[in-house]
């Protein structure tokens, strides 16, 4: 009698977890907890806009915007991990592709596979080959879904004020310390940099200048060492850029940093092309007109690219209603949606990206150097470094900041590159 | 009989509170302390792994052994200089104002009110108030133009001014200088003159501790790090304590004024008919009544001033160096560096800083108590 009472709970169990299975995959409901550090400007105006037509599509599906503000995800990221650690994950969340992804969510083994998804989807033709490489591991499982591409080296103007000064568009470093040579007599800083993450952003625009794309790979992978004279030059013209820049460069959040531009503050700002979509969304400018766009000095040709990403952690309360949210964020539709409002150039190459109603003369031209470009991987946006070895180098250049010394933040990295494992 | 039942009373009335202050302060303390010796961290954790034992590895890094570790020293240095000023603004303007207050003025009630205000603000709202404050361009620098004079250029908190520098690796040597010139010469002054077996014993520790400072500290920095590390008084400081200053100045008038409110109005008459000044009433009657305020007013600000965050963060965003902390460190370390073990770390440094200061004062006051 006993056993048969076990069985039959046990048989009653199963049905009932089958049919919640059943019922996932038939009509997602019940509410979907949606992590990122899209918290303002034209990022969460593209998410509330994604999460609308979702509405649309699933209206069983109640959405959390669990948005967390800070640039660059660095309050964001914090509380994540809160939460992993506690077992108490949200259903999907943002996260940058690349070593951000990979050395912490995926080695930890918190993120499930999603190769159904793109295969049920055709992703796997639609998206480029290097993007899925940077998310795929050894096994060839796909953990994420990545909702758009970024380009990190991007040098910003204000095209009348150059006029103004009589500068042009510098092409390489020692033309913008000739460019700033001219603002400063004018009284006005030759670029605007802000906090810190922002200064490391500016470093690596430097670093791919100075090194050009090899040797900057090889930071990476190991075969450049960080104690080369030539990686020394990176930190040099770094403090050159310093001499450069705004009294009050730590205190100013990207937006900041790049409206001086616009006020003719300052004369370039080197900023990830969410720039474009600060510049188009909230200052409402003309592209072209009200705002100017190059590579950054040195390094045109090559595109750095950074791309953000939802995926399905271990333990997501409502996995089906995710899995629904991840087939929506990767079709072309979604990324038509999303992109023209937050500012950046959909990863899904199926997407209507020469429709010019939707992606303006910025995005064309991004776009059609990031199918020409050499592609390369930021530093500051989780690409191509651990956590482990981006925040304290992030300390490393405040340091750094603080006293000048370029050999020694050259030694400095090359103990860090060792400690955390980089590159091996 | 009746004693015993009171005591049994008594004990079970605090035995709760007692248990839970054990478990969620001192137990946490300790498992802190424990954590600080180890290599946890949130990424290794993750993948469960478990942590290893380090020993004091955290602790050596932080104090000039990792040429990474920088941004703690900052902080730390900041933390001392913040201490010092923060300290010294409150009491002085505390005094003044309560010593301006006591003068038996109209409206003395309105102007207590006014001056204690701006303790009910948290400091969250001290900092934004007064980063607007101290905005370069249209702040207080724009004060003397009302007048017809320049604009002020001081940068206040985003100043990357910094004078007194020094590297780190001859921190060792001034603390040794600091220890030197205020507790070897006065012990030695102890010796020779009054022949105290006590002052022989602090002489002969804090001879050690030079000792150590100057042959085995200094040396091992050196070696750690080959590179001279500058520090100094950041500038940038200064904003941070009018800030806090202007918080927290009411709050030490208040308890000044407690005080001259506690002394008799016919020990000053006594001095009056003595003919004694009005300003000699204070320096030779009030003033040293008033040092067990000045001490209490200390150990306030003192453990306010060296666990400060949220104004730093209000007034900085994180990552303004120049007013940089070791809680923002802490913080940072922790949770943006995935490195709790770190952060645990910088918390036990922390503490026994506060320690320093509080101990010694409980240690006082209870025995003060006892001898009652």
């Amino acid at each position: 009698m006993k056993h048969l009472k076990r069985i039959g709970l046990l048989l009653a169990l199963v049905l009932a977890l089958g049919a919640t299975v059943v019922l996932a995959q038939d009509a997602p409901s019940g509410e979907l907890e949606i992590f990122s550090w899209w918290s303002g400007g034209g990022e969460a105006a593209g998410l509330e806009a994604l999460i609308a037509r979702f509405g649309e599509l699933y209206p069983d599906v109640s959405v959390i915007n669990a948005a967390v503000a800070g640039g660059s995800g660095v309050n964001a990221r914090a509380v994540l991990t809160t939460r992993m650690l506690g077992g108490d994950p949200p259903d999907t969340f943002q996260v940058h592709a690349g070593e951000e992804l990979n050395a912490v969510w995926v080695a930890a083994g918190l993120m499930q596979p999603l190769n159904a998804i793109y295969e049920a989807n055709g992703w796997l033709e639609q998206y480029p080959q290097g993007l899925l490489d940077l998310i795929t591991d050894e096994e060839g499982n796909i953990y994420v879904v990545p909702v758009n591409i970024h380009r990190s080296n991007v040098m910003w103007y204000n095209p009348a004020r150059l006029e103004e000064w009589g500068i042009s568009v510098p092409t390489t470093w020692d033309e913008f310390f000739a460019a700033c040579e001219v603002t400063m007599a004018a009284g006005v800083p030759a670029i605007s940099i802000g906090e810190n993450w922002t200064q490391v952003h500016l470093w690596e625009s430097i670093a791919l200048g100075v090194l050009g794309t090899e040797a900057y790979n090889g930071l990476w992978n190991g075969t450049t060492s960080w104690t080369s004279p030539e990686v020394v030059a990176t930190f040099e013209t770094l403090g050159r850029v310093y001499d450069c820049a705004n009294e009050d460069l730590n205190s100013l959040s990207w937006q900041d940093a790049a409206q001086r531009v616009v006020n003719g503050e300052a004369a370039f700002n080197i900023m990830g092309d969410w720039a474009a979509g600060y510049y188009l969304v909230d200052l409402a400018l003309e592209p072209g007109t009200g705002f100017g766009w190059a590579a950054s000095p040195g390094t045109d040709g090559t595109f750095m690219m950074l791309s953000d990403t939802f995926g399905l952690p271990v333990g997501a309360p409502n996995a089906g209603a995710v899995e629904a949210w991840l087939s929506f964020v990767g079709t072309a539709e979604a990324q038509d949606l999303f992109n023209p409002i937050k500012g950046s150039l959909p990863a899904n190459t199926t997407a209507d990206i020469g429709n010019a109603e939707l992606y303006n003369a910025y995005f064309q031209d991004a776009y059609s150097d990031w199918t020409s470009n050499e592609i390369v991987g930021s530093l500051a946006h989780g690409l191509v470094a651990a956590p482990a070895f981006s925040n304290a180098f992030a300390g490393l250049i405040a340091g750094f900041q603080a006293n000048g010394d370029a050999a020694g933040a050259a030694a400095n990295a090359a103990l860090l590159a060792i400690q955390t494992g980089l590159g091996s | 009989m009746r004693g015993t039942r009171d005591r049994t009373i008594a004990i079970l009335m605090l035995a709760p509170s007692v248990v839970l202050l054990g478990i969620f302060v001192y137990v946490f303390i300790l498992s802190t302390a424990y954590t600080s010796l180890t290599n946890l961290d949130s990424m290794r954790q993750l993948g469960g792994i478990a942590p290893d034992f380090v020993g004091l590895k955290n602790y050596l890094d932080f104090f000039g052994f990792s040429p990474l570790d920088t941004r703690f020293r900052i902080g730390f240095v900041n933390t001392i200089f913040f201490t010092i000023l923060f300290i010294a603004v409150c009491l002085g303007l505390g005094l003044l104002l309560a010593v301006l207050l006591d003068q038996k003025i109209k409206g003395e009630a309105i102007f207590r009110t006014i001056f204690l205000f701006p303790m009910a603000l948290s400091f969250v709202v001290t900092g934004v108030v007064w980063r607007w404050l101290f905005n370069v361009n249209a702040g207080l620098n724009r004060l003397p133009t009302l007048i017809g004079l320049p604009q002020g250029t001081f940068e206040w908190h985003t100043s990357q001014q910094r004078i007194l520098e020094f590297s780190w690796q001859d921190f060792p040597t001034i603390i040794a200088v600091i220890i030197g010139l205020f507790v070897i010469l006065p012990a030695f002054y102890y010796v020779v003159q009054r022949r105290s077996r006590t002052a022989i014993y602090v002489l002969i520790v804090a001879m050690l501790i030079n000792g150590y400072l100057l042959f085995v500290a200094t040396p091992s920095l050196w070696t750690a790090n080959a590179r001279p590390e500058t520090h100094g008084f950041n500038l940038a400081i200064i904003a941070v304590v009018v800030a806090a200053a202007w918080q927290m100045s009411g709050y030490t008038m208040a308890m000044y004024l407690a005080g001259l409110r506690g002394v008799a109005e016919e020990l000053r008459e006594a001095a009056r008919v003595d003919g004694c000044s009005e300003l000699n009433v204070y320096r030779r009657i009030v003033l040293p009544l008033l040092a067990p305020i000045t001490l209490s007013a200390m150990i306030i600000l003192g453990h306010i001033s060296l666990k400060i965050f949220d104004l730093i963060y209000a007034m900085g965003g994180g990552d303004l160096l120049q007013i940089d902390v070791p809680g923002m460190f802490m913080y940072l370390e922790t949770y943006r560096g995935f490195q709790p073990a770190r952060g645990a770390a910088v918390a036990m440094i922390m503490l026994i800083l506060v320690a320093a200061v509080i101990v010694p004062y409980l240690y006082t006051n209870l025995k003060g108590e006892a001898k009652k």
